[in-house]
C-alpha cells in the first residue's frame, strides 16, 4: 500500500512540475485556446461536447483575433479563433518564433443590417448610403433619415451598434467606411448584442447592425436589410442576409468566412489532433446550433484534408478576405 | 399621539444614563480590563477602515485622473458637447454624460418627491399605529428590491406602456429609467421627511390649532415649514443615491451620450458609460481607460457635494428642533 501511495505523491508532483514548467500550450491534457469572440461560441459548443467523451481539458479565452494571434504566434496557445485571415504582420510573428500555422476555415457569418418591423419606406440600403451614415464625418450631422436618401422621412434615425471591442464592430467598419474602427461615436453601442436587439425592436426609428446569429434568433421582431454592393459580379442589386447568399458570397460585403489556426506542433499532440478531428467532424451541427452559418460538406471534407495532410499557410496569402470566392473554390485550388 | 413621544423621551432618558456609565468606565483609564481595549482597537479599526477606503478609492481616481489631463485639456473636457472617446473623431465633453445623468435624476426626483412627500405626511399625522407598523416596512422594502430586477422592470413593463401613451418613446429612454428610478428612492425620501416631521414637537401643532388652524394647513403652513431642513436633506440624499444609481439607467435609458433633455430618446449617464467601458475589453492605461475614472471622479464630486449639503442641513435640523 504504502509504496504505490508514495510513487501516486511522485507522479503527481512530477506531472505538476512538469505541468508548470513545460510553457504553454505543451502540458499535457490541457488545450489552450484563445482568439476571437465571434468564432468563440461555436468553439465554446466543440469543446462542451469534446470534453463529454474525452479527457483532455480545453481552456478558451476571448482575447479578440488580434490578441489571439499575438498569444498563438508566440507558442502560448495550441489553437487560436480569428475573424479574418491571418495579416501579414502576423505571420512574420509567427515566423519569427518558428510557429507553423495550420488555417481552417470553420464557418461563415454575415453581419445583418436591421431596422424595426413598422419601418415601411427603406427597402434596402447601398454601401454608399451605409457609409454615409457610418463614416466618423456623419458624427452629429448626418442625423435624420430624409440626409441618407431623397424621399426618406424628416425624422431622427438613431442609430445602434456593437461595442467598440467587437470584431463585428472592426469588420463592418473595414467593410463599409474602408478602414477598420473609423466609425462615427454618436450611436448606441453595446458589447451585449441582445441590447441592440432589444434596442431596435422597440424603436421605430432605429436602424443597427450585429451578427446573423442574433438576427436569426429574434427574426420576427426586426427586419433585415437587403444591402446593395453595387457589384454585379457577386448578384445584381441588393442582397439579403441568409445562410444561402452567405455561403455562396453573394452578401457582400458583409459576409465573411471565419477561422481557426492550428499550431503545427501542438497538432502533432493526440488530444489537439482528436480535437480538431472532432471539431470538423461536428462543425455542420454545431455551428448552426449557436446561429452561424456552416460550410457545405465538402468544403468541411477538404478541410479536413487539409488539416490531416498538414497544410501551412494561409489560401489569402495576407492580403485579407477574397470577396465572392467560397471557401469551397479556395480549398479547391490547392 | 403624545404616548409614543413620551415613550420615546423616557428611551433617551435610559440611553444618556447608559452612555455617562460607559463614559465613566472609560475614565478608569489604564486599569480596565485588556479585553475592553481589544474591543476599542477593534472598533477603531473597523472605523478606520472606511475611512482608508474612501481615501485610497479618492487616491486612485486623482491618480488616473491627472493623467487623464495630461492627454486632455480642461477645456475639451468642459466646453465640448460631444462625448466620443471610444472612437475615431474623439471627443471628451463630459456634458452629454452629465445632461443625462441630470435629466435621470431630475425625473426620479418628480416622481419620488410628491409620492415620498405625502406618504411621510400620511405616516406622521394620519395613520394609526397599526397603519403604521404595516406601511413603513411595506414602503421601505421597495429600497431592498435589487436595482437589476427594477432596470429590466423599467425596459420590459414600463417603456412598453409608457409607448402606447406617448408617440415617438424610444425603446431606450431616460423617462421610463427616471421613474422607476423614482419609485425606488421613495422609501429614501419618505423614511428620513417622516422623521422630520414627526420629530416636530406638537406644542407647535397645538399652537396651530390654538389659532384656529384647519388640520390641513396646520399640516401644510406650519409642521412642513417647520421640518423642510429635514425634508430638503432627505431629498438630496435621494438625488445623489439617484446620481449614482447604475444598473436601472444602465438597462433601461440607453447607451448614447447624447447632449438633451428630451425624456424620450436614449441617453447615457455617467455611470452607464463606465459600465459599457468596463463590459468590453480596453486595455489599463489607455486614455479610453483614464475616461472611466475621470468621468468617476465627476460622479464622486457630485455625490461628495451633495451629501455634504445633505449633512450641513441635517445638522441645521436637529439644532432647530
Amino acid at each position: 500500500m504504502r509504496i504505490p501511495t508514495i510513487l501516486t505523491c511522485l507522479m503527481t508532483i512530477a506531472f505538476l512540475l512538469a505541468a508548470s514548467c513545460g510553457g504553454g500550450g505543451q502540458e499535457g491534457g490541457i488545450i489552450r485556446i484563445d482568439g476571437s469572440s465571434t468564432v468563440f461560441p461555436i468553439t465554446e459548443a466543440v469543446a462542451e461536447e469534446f470534453q463529454k467523451e474525452n479527457p483532455a481539458r480545453v481552456t478558451i479565452g476571448v482575447s479578440g483575433t488580434g490578441g489571439g494571434f499575438k498569444k498563438f504566434c508566440s507558442g502560448e496557445t495550441a489553437i487560436t479563433g480569428a475573424s479574418r485571415p491571418i495579416k501579414p504582420t502576423e505571420i512574420e510573428l509567427c515566423g519569427g518564433h518558428g510557429v507553423d500555422y495550420i488555417e481552417l476555415p470553420v464557418a461563415y457569418d454575415g453581419i445583418a443590417v436591421v431596422v424595426h418591423p413598422d419601418n415601411d419606406w427603406v427597402d434596402h440600403l447601398t454601401v454608399e448610403e451605409l457609409k454615409v451614415l457610418w463614416q466618423p464625418e456623419a458624427q452629429t450631422k448626418v442625423v435624420r433619415w430624409s440626409q441618407v436618401r431623397q424621399g426618406w422621412p424628416d425624422e431622427e434615425i438613431h442609430l445602434f451598434g456593437p461595442g467598440v471591442d467587437s470584431g463585428t464592430f472592426d469588420y463592418f467598419t473595414k467593410a463599409i467606411v474602408g478602414e477598420e474602427h473609423a466609425s462615427r461615436g454618436d450611436f448606441t453601442s453595446s458589447e451585449d448584442d441582445n441590447v441592440l436587439v432589444q434596442g431596435i425592436s422597440t424603436d421605430g426609428l432605429a436602424l443597427g447592425f450585429f451578427g446573423y446569429a442574433y438576427y436569426a434568433e429574434n427574426s420576427g421582431k426586426l427586419r433585415l436589410m437587403p444591402v446593395d454592393d453595387g457589384d454585379e459580379g457577386n448578384g445584381a442589386g441588393p442582397i439579403a442576409a441568409s445562410p444561402t447568399t452567405v455561403a455562396d458570397g453573394t452578401y457582400q460585403p458583409l459576409s465573411r468566412p471565419i477561422f481557426i489556426y492550428v499550431d503545427k506542433g501542438a497538432a502533432e499532440r493526440a488530444e489537439v489532433q482528436a480535437f480538431v478531428d472532432f471539431y470538423l467532424r461536428n462543425a455542420t451541427v454545431l455551428v448552426e446550433e449557436v446561429g452561424y452559418i456552416a460550410l457545405p460538406k465538402r468544403a468541411y471534407d477538404l478541410v479536413s484534408e487539409r488539416f490531416t495532410n498538414r497544410v501551412t499557410g494561409s489560401l489569402f496569402a495576407g492580403s485579407g478576405s477574397k470577396v465572392g470566392v467560397t471557401v469551397e473554390d479556395l480549398l479547391g485550388g490547392t | 399621539m403624545a404616548e409614543p413621544r413620551s415613550t420615546a423621551k423616557g428611551t433617551a432618558a435610559e440611553a444618556v444614563a447608559l452612555i455617562s456609565n460607559a463614559a465613566r468606565a472609560r475614565t478608569n483609564g489604564p486599569s480596565a480590563p485588556l479585553r475592553e481595549r481589544l474591543i476599542e482597537v477593534g472598533l477603531r479599526g473597523c472605523g478606520l477602515l472606511s475611512i482608508f477606503t474612501t481615501a485610497s478609492i479618492i487616491l486612485v481616481l486623482a491618480i488616473e485622473t491627472f493623467a487623464f489631463f495630461r492627454e486632455v485639456t480642461l477645456a475639451q473636457f468642459l466646453f465640448d458637447t460631444q462625448w466620443t472617446p471610444l472612437f475615431v473623431d474623439k471627443h471628451f465633453g463630459i456634458w452629454p454624460l452629465v445632461s443625462g445623468t441630470v435629466l435621470t435624476t431630475g425625473i426620479a426626483i418628480l416622481v419620488a418627491l410628491p409620492f415620498g412627500l405625502l406618504a411621510a405626511i400620511y405616516l406622521s399625522e394620519f395613520a394609526g399605529q397599526g397603519v403604521r407598523r404595516l406601511l413603513k416596512p411595506a414602503l421601505e422594502m421597495l429600497a431592498g428590491i435589487p436595482t437589476i430586477v427594477y432596470g429590466y422592470f423599467a425596459l420590459v413593463f414600463m417603456t412598453p406602456i409608457l409607448q402606447a401613451v406617448i408617440p415617438g418613446l424610444a425603446g431606450f429612454n431616460s423617462l421610463s429609467a427616471g421613474m422607476i428610478m423614482g419609485i425606488m428612492v421613495i422609501p429614501m425620501i419618505s423614511s428620513l421627511a417622516e422623521d422630520a416631521l414627526y420629530a416636530v414637537p406638537n406644542s407647535v401643532r397645538e399652537g396651530a390649532y390654538a389659532l384656529g388652524a384647519t388640520r390641513l394647513s396646520t399640516i401644510f403652513r406650519v409642521v412642513v415649514p417647520a421640518a423642510v431642513s429635514g425634508i430638503a436633506a432627505s431629498v438630496i440624499l435621494a438625488v445623489s443615491r439617484a446620481i449614482g444609481e447604475t444598473m436601472i439607467v444602465a438597462i433601461a435609458a440607453g447607451q448614447q451620450p447624447r447632449l438633451t433633455l428630451d425624456p424620450r430618446v436614449p441617453v447615457e449617464t455617467m455611470t452607464a458609460y463606465i459600465v459599457q467601458v468596463s463590459m468590453g475589453d480596453t486595455p489599463t492605461g489607455t486614455l479610453e481607460y483614464r475616461s472611466i475614472f475621470v468621468v468617476g471622479a465627476t460622479l464622486f464630486v457630485m455625490t461628495f457635494t451633495m451629501n455634504f449639503v445633505s449633512q450641513r442641513l441635517t445638522r441645521r435640523y436637529r439644532s432647530a428642533v
